[in-house]
């Protein structure tokens, strides 16, 4: 622990200036947090220093990706027909299932004919690989390898096999952050499916739990109750599997029940999720519906990119107020939910023929990106803030 | 001539890595304050060449890295960094548990300027995760010191210029 001259000397004459830039420093980074918290200022430089940190990330997951590369590369030749024997038997099922689901889906495309509302579109995803990149052990935060030129979007839900995962947070061009609903500051509005009961599913911060606070005493909720998307708030596509109900508690004499429920998807072990891009008449807003089919020739003036929000806000004075229309300076309405099923547009979603699943179609990537190339000024949709959740 | 720098940003890089390495979630809570440790060590040792806008600039860094609130660790890495300058006279002198000690506590208050901004921002969390880095970073100084006196004297012997 020698004493090095030349740094002693060098404090010697800057001996005044740290109270100084210590003042700097703390100004500076109030103003940060500041802005950081208040809006969305810096997404422009979080977006720049994110993709700076981009390589360093991709180094840390090489070791994880080569590794993985190995496994897949140097199998034994043994464990690759069992695998493939077992994927086989998995097809096969699925495809029983999908004739089956074929059938349905007819059946329902009549019913909703008779009952003339719209077809529901399915969702176009692609599928993000989660770099092992370990974040804040506070937060329930990943980093993807998809980002604003692959077509992800601030706001867009993400999935895997079994269920939700959670939403892009922030998109850094090649890579993008993404916020997983065990997050303590992420809420899922979602819908019991044995009763439709609506609620809201907020993070713990355990990756096995979610909490549903809004229910009261009398609310019809038991365990083993299977909970979907509602697809209210616009954030997340209506249902996909959220999570099972484990316990339902009403006996802390309060008002509301305590009940916890379990994800879907396992979101310990993710590797790999898909972006889901919602049909909405276009892919770079999560919340607007496409208008209804009466206005082709003010859709593609109105670009869902410039904007996205003000065309949810009023989707049924659209056909009346014409291209004059809501005002792009409007605050986007968090609080509308576009409940609306997406029509069908020719001109903004030319991905999917309108048919009736909610079973996700996966396309090749290059495909996906140019049908969703509009995201740099993507919406601040965030996490899910719905009316009820607390801010 | 002015004294190189590199290898103060090659350790701050190298603690980034740390901090972003995948743990097993066991383990992750217990995850040493990397960025802290190497912002205590360089304030301390190095103090004409790491100042508070160096720290700064790495809670800018690791901020991004943590996906935290940009300014959070800027502001306590430099509230850090800034002590120790004012201090490293007489902390270099101090015998090695003391200044452990002293590690401790200044790890402690980072620890609570970073929860008092989550607290302002309505993220208050406590926990393992929040004392884990704390309680791993005090335990593994002595070791990290070992380590990088060792690599700054080879410098300092070997090139005139880093002394």
């Amino acid at each position: 622990m020698a004493l090095s001259s030349a740094d002693s000397e060098g404090r010697a004459y800057r001996n005044a200036s740290p109270s100084l830039r210590f003042f700097l420093a703390g100004v500076a980074s109030l103003a940060l947090m500041f802005l950081d918290h208040r809006g969305t200022y810096l997404e422009g430089i979080r977006a720049y220093l994110g993709a700076a940190m981009y390589p360093l990330q991709v180094a840390i997951n090489s070791p994880v990706a080569g590794g993985r590369w190995m496994r897949e590369n140097l199998a034994l030749r043994e464990r690759l027909i069992t695998e493939n024997a077992a994927l086989r038997s998995a097809a096969l099922a699925d495809s029983a299932e999908l004739q089956r689901l074929a059938a349905l889906r007819a059946e329902n495309a009549r019913y909703r004919a008779l009952l003339d509302s719209k077809a529901r579109v399915p969702d176009r995803v692609v599928v993000g690989e989660i770099l092992a990149v370990d974040m804040d052990p506070l937060r329930h935060r990943v980093v993807l390898n998809k980002g604003g030129r692959d077509g992800a979007y601030e706001g867009q839900a993400l999935i895997d096999a079994d269920g939700v995962v959670g939403q892009v947070t922030r998109d850094q061009a090649d890579s993008s952050e993404a916020i997983l609903i065990t997050d303590p500051d992420h809420a899922v509005p979602v819908e019991v499916v044995r009763n439709g009961l609506r609620t809201i599913a907020m993070g713990t911060g355990d990756l096995e739990r979610l909490s549903l606070p809004f229910l009261t005493r009398n609310a019809d909720i038991k365990a083993g109750d299977l909970l979907v998307t509602s697809g209210l708030g616009g954030a997340f596509p209506a249902g996909y599997p959220v999570g099972t109900v484990v316990t339902v508690d009403g006996s802390s004499g309060d008002a509301f029940l305590e009940v916890a429920a379990k994800p879907a998807a396992s979101l310990d072990r993710l590797h790999e999720v898909l972006l889901v891009f919602q049909q909405r008449g276009g892919a770079a807003g999560p919340a607007s519906p496409a208008p209804p089919a009466t206005t082709p020739a003010v859709a593609p003036a109105r670009s869902p990119s410039r904007i996205p929000a003000a065309s949810a806000a009023t989707p049924s004075t659209e056909p009346a107020t014409g291209p004059a229309g809501p005002l792009p300076g409007e605050p986007a309405p968090v609080v509308t939910p576009p409940v609306v099923e997406p029509a069908p547009n020719e001109e903004t979603a030319p991905v999917s023929p309108p048919t009736e699943s909610a079973v996700p179609e996966v396309p090749a990537p290059p495909d996906a990106a140019s049908a969703a190339p509009a995201t740099d000024d993507a919406v601040p949709a965030g996490p899910v803030r719905e009316p009820g959740a607390p801010e | 001539m002015r004294a190189p720098r590199w290898p103060v940003w090659l350790l701050l890089v190298l603690a980034l890595v740390g901090e972003m390495l995948p743990l097993p979630a066991a383990i992750q809570p217990l995850r040493p304050a990397w960025t802290t440790m190497v912002v205590i060590y360089w304030a301390l040792m190095w103090p004409g060449r790491f100042g508070v806008f160096s720290a700064f600039v790495a809670g800018l860094l690791v901020d991004v890295a943590h996906g935290s609130l940009l300014g959070q660790h800027a502001l306590s890495l430099s509230l850090v960094a800034y002590l120790v300058l004012r201090l490293h006279l007489q902390m270099r002198v101090f015998p090695l548990w003391q200044l452990t000690l002293s590690v401790f506590a200044l790890m402690f208050l980072e620890a609570f300027v970073l929860l008092w901004i989550d607290g302002a921002t309505g993220r208050a969390e406590f926990g393992p995760a929040r004392w884990g880095p704390v309680l791993a970073a005090g335990l593994l100084w002595p070791v990290l010191m070992a380590a990088m006196d060792r690599l700054r004297e080879r410098l300092e012997r070997r090139d005139s210029s880093f002394a």
